[in-house]
């Protein structure tokens, strides 16, 4: 199929099988790597995107369901040298190990804070319990969430 | 400006250009370094072997595998420093989340007199790095550091006579200095007590890459006109393939079909197309599969095949009272997030191979081994991975990916499924332990005899002051594959003692924590790392306190000469017979602390991870089929699970630091077992903890 999609604010045709999973379209036509492959059965969130704003498992969602549709990866977040407020708390906190679900984690912050603005302690364990740190960074990931909630709080008027 | 000012600056190494220009000559060849670091110097230094462990006959259970041969290695170059002052400090270690990254820079950094973000770190490059040997055993800290310090304090000594001591340090003054210095290992270190790099809460280098998603893991590297590959696997352990018909996967477009004795495998433009011809393998392969033992009998098992049966109690009619239980703990996996992924590219004989590994070293022998070729025409990077936790030793994908990039002409890149990582990779493997010990009179221990069937002796020896005390460890028939895991038998080994303590200390009749104090000496490292976790943790008002479905519970060890005490506190749900750990408080001893936020980030992960096996990580299958090789059925620690977690660093700057990926997981299990006993009187001996059949 050709289908029309607008990743990190850039439309893109992508002229690909229908049923081929967005992670592998992202990862290997389009090279962006950011977006992991954990376990092919939603159960570990490494392969997080944002489409149209919410997380999806990339590994589960076939090119032909987000024809149309916007999707930010890890790669689009930044703006240029700045890193988005999520990603500045993760790397502040040292909210990693191997990194590796690191990309996912800050996804789904962003999204878990774009409807949560004030999450406790308890949102932010449900909110973030689809992704897996096998490191188990766990209690840094929480530290994380919350320092970017602080700061999200402090350049919002 | 970067809004994080401490990421550093220099030109990153471009892997890919270095690809196309470096020789592979044996050991280093002067003309590569020139090529891929610039003009300048390079440090070396001779050594003596640090990486005997893979070479002293496989012992892979820990506990005695690190002596080995100690000859000299020969020359390896440790630090190139380029004409324009650009360090670059080289080792053979790789990281993959134990924060090698940023100690080994740090190390550094404190020799050469700089700050880290001048310390450009060349990681598990087998063309450019030294053989550090492989990442395990919790070695990096006191067998990589020290050489790494040495070169370093070498090249300032260097600096120093060439230009005095002059600050700032102006390393580019040495680079004009000549070409190539060779020291030997007598440079004089700074004390801890001196260190103004290490010590301090040095982040990882690159973590700007990890947090943009930059940082390029194996599995996202990129080669010209790279294809995807997939091996088709068997349907159980030691099942043989009898017939496979490979003309329907054959006749798809652009798939190339491997088939070499048992090995089967395809190449592919796409992972999706990848994936469709190797389900229409499957679809026509014929297997024959051997039967073979049950996980739900694998510890009679175990204990049935414990190799020249099992070692009887030598002290045996000791002592006033008698104790003697047994205790299991089962075949886990490492699981890391990353599975196992290589991407191999032939040039001619010349064989490249990205692999995350942590033996980078022996995995290309492995590789010259399988495809005939000298060991020069391999090059093996490991590049920053996705997590190894013992499970990245051996070769098999990187193998497998060179075997399909032969057939396919172009680099192939093999990312093993989750499945596969679950099923082919190998296992931790369980143990069956049996305590046998018995009380004197006044309530001490008389004798202690340990018995670890199939996992290995690290930590195996009781670091309690008991009179007779004697431990054995014994092979058995392993129905899995098995290999090494993060404080692998140290986990078991440390489980059984500690359960065993608690329960001596009720037949004793005395308190869990001052029944441990009494076996041990005021000048104990664990004495210390008691009396730091039961204070912090409140101890004793927590254990007078009685409330109901609440318990208490705590365990101390030592391994790799590191100490460590826990306390847990957990909360039953009687109603569905399961519990939950609410809180657990940590103390650790690692000697001279080289980082404290890495140490502590270290003892936080491993606790949890280390909830993973008690709470329910466990293999379970039959007849060589795995039957939980998913997330979802095998189920690793998550947000839900983790407790209220506190670690508290001892620092015992008089005392040379030691490794600290590993011990920081050994005290969870015990010291939850302990407080499930403590709320329900119910004794659990086998790890993953279960009340309940079900739970």
């Amino acid at each position: 199929m050709d289908a029309q999609l607008t990743i990190n604010g850039k439309p893109t045709n992508i002229s690909s099988d229908a049923k081929r999973p967005l992670l592998d379209v992202l990862r290997e036509d389009l090279h962006l790597t950011g977006t992991k492959y954990g376990c092919g059965e939603s159960a570990c969130g490494a392969c997080t995107v944002l489409v149209d704003g919410s997380p999806m498992f990339s590994c589960q969602t076939k090119l032909a369901e987000v024809d149309g549709k916007s999707i930010t990866t890890i790669e689009g977040i930044a703006h240029g040298d700045q890193l988005h407020p999520v990603q500045q708390a993760f790397c502040d906190q040292a909210a990693y190990q191997c990194g590796y679900c690191t990309p996912g984690m800050i996804l789904s912050t962003i999204a878990l804070l774009e409807k949560t603005p004030n999450p406790t302690r308890d949102d932010i364990i449900k909110g973030m319990n689809p992704h897996l740190c096998r490191c188990c960074t766990y209690p840094r990931i929480v530290a994380a969430v919350e320092q970017a909630a602080k700061s999200a709080k402090a350049v919002s008027p | 400006m970067s809004p994080d000012s401490t990421t550093p600056t220099f030109e990153e190494i471009d892997y890919e250009t270095l690809l196309e220009r470096v020789d592979y000559d044996f050991g280093f060849s002067r003309r590569s370094f020139v090529q891929a670091l610039g003009a300048g110097i390079l440090v070396t230094i001779v050594a003596p072997s640090l990486h005997a462990q893979e070479r002293g006959g496989g012992n892979r259970r820990g506990g005695g595998g690190f002596r080995g041969n100690q000859k000299p290695v020969p020359i390896d170059a440790r630090l190139h420093i380029a004409n324009g002052g650009t360090i670059t400090v080289m080792t053979g270690k790789v990281e993959c989340g134990q924060g090698a990254r940023a100690e080994i820079t740090q190390a550094a950094a404190e020799e050469l007199g700089i700050s880290v973000d001048r310390v450009q770190l060349l990681m598990a490059d087998t063309d450019l790095c030294p053989d550090d040997g492989i990442t395990a055993g919790s070695r990096t800290t006191p067998g990589t550091i020290p050489p790494v310090r040495q070169a370093c304090a070498a090249a300032r000594a260097m600096l120093v006579k060439v230009v005095g001591d002059t600050q700032p340090l102006d390393y580019s003054q040495l680079a004009k200095s000549g070409s190539l210095k060779q020291t030997p290992e007598n440079a004089t270190l700074a004390p801890p007590s001196d260190w103004k790099v290490l010590g301090t809460p040095v982040k990882r280098p690159n973590r700007r890459d990890v947090v943009t998603g930059a940082l390029q893991y194996p599995s996202d590297i990129i080669r010209p006109g790279m294809l995807y590959g997939k091996v088709l696997r068997p349907i159980a352990y030691g099942a043989t393939l009898e017939d496979i018909d490979v003309g329907p996967a054959k006749a798809m477009d652009g798939v190339i079909v491997v088939r070499d004795g048992n090995f089967v495998g395809i190449v592919a433009p796409t992972s999706y197309q990848a994936k469709q011809a190797i389900a229409a393998l499957e679809k026509t392969a014929q297997w024959h599969a051997p039967p073979g033992p049950s996980s739900t009998t694998l510890f009679a098992y175990l204990r049935d095949h414990a190799k020249g049966g099992i070692p009887k109690d030598p002290f045996e009619g000791t002592g006033e009272k008698q104790f003697k239980a047994n205790y299991n703990t089962a075949y886990i996996q490492h699981a890391p997030l990353e599975p196992r992924a290589a991407v191999a590219e032939w040039n001619g004989e010349k064989l490249t191979v990205w692999h995350g590994t942590q033996n980078p070293f022996g995995v290309k022998r492995e590789l010259a081994g399988a495809f005939h070729i000298n060991n020069d025409n391999v090059r093996v990077i490991a590049p920053d991975f996705g997590g190894g936790f013992g499970g990245k030793h051996t070769a098999e994908c990187a193998i497998e990916a060179a075997r399909l990039a032969k057939s396919a002409g172009k680099a192939v890149s093999l990312r093993w499924t989750r499945e596969e990582e679950f099923t082919w990779a190998y296992f931790r493997p369980a143990a069956a332990i049996d305590i046998q010990a018995s009380l004197d009179p006044t309530g001490k221990i008389a004798s202690w005899h340990h018995v670890n069937i199939n996992s290995g002796r690290s930590s195996i020896e009781s670091p309690y002051r008991i009179e007779q005390s004697k431990a054995d460890y014994v092979d058995s028939d392993p129905p899995l594959r098995h290999g090494s895991y993060r404080a692998l038998a140290a986990t078991a080994n440390s489980f059984a003692r500690e359960v065993a303590m608690d329960e001596l200390a009720v037949l004793a009749g005395k308190d869990p924590l001052e029944f441990r104090l009494s076996h041990l000496a005021p000048e104990d490292r664990l004495h210390a790392a008691l009396e730091e976790a039961t204070k912090k943790f409140g101890w004793k008002d927590r254990i007078a306190k009685k409330e109901p479905n609440v318990g208490v519970g705590l365990a101390a060890s030592t391994d790799k000469g590191s100490f460590v005490a826990a306390c847990a506190e957990v909360e039953i749900d009687p109603a569905k017979n399961t519990y939950r750990v609410r809180r657990v408080v940590q103390a650790f001893d690692a000697g001279a602390i080289t980082n404290p936020e890495n140490l502590k980030s270290q003892n936080q992960g491993g606790i949890v991870m280390a909830l993973g096996g008690a709470l329910r990580e466990a293999m379970r299958f039959d007849n060589g089929e795995i039957q939980n090789a998913s997330f979802w059925k095998y189920a690793p620690p998550r947000f839900a699970d983790l407790p209220e977690i506190e670690v508290h660093l001892i620092d015992r700057k008089d005392i040379p630091s030691a490794g600290a990926g590993e011990t920081p997981l050994i005290c969870t299990a015990p010291a939850i077992a302990n407080a499930i006993f403590n709320a329900t009187g119910k004794r659990l001996r086998e790890m993953p903890l279960r009340l309940s059949e079900l739970a």
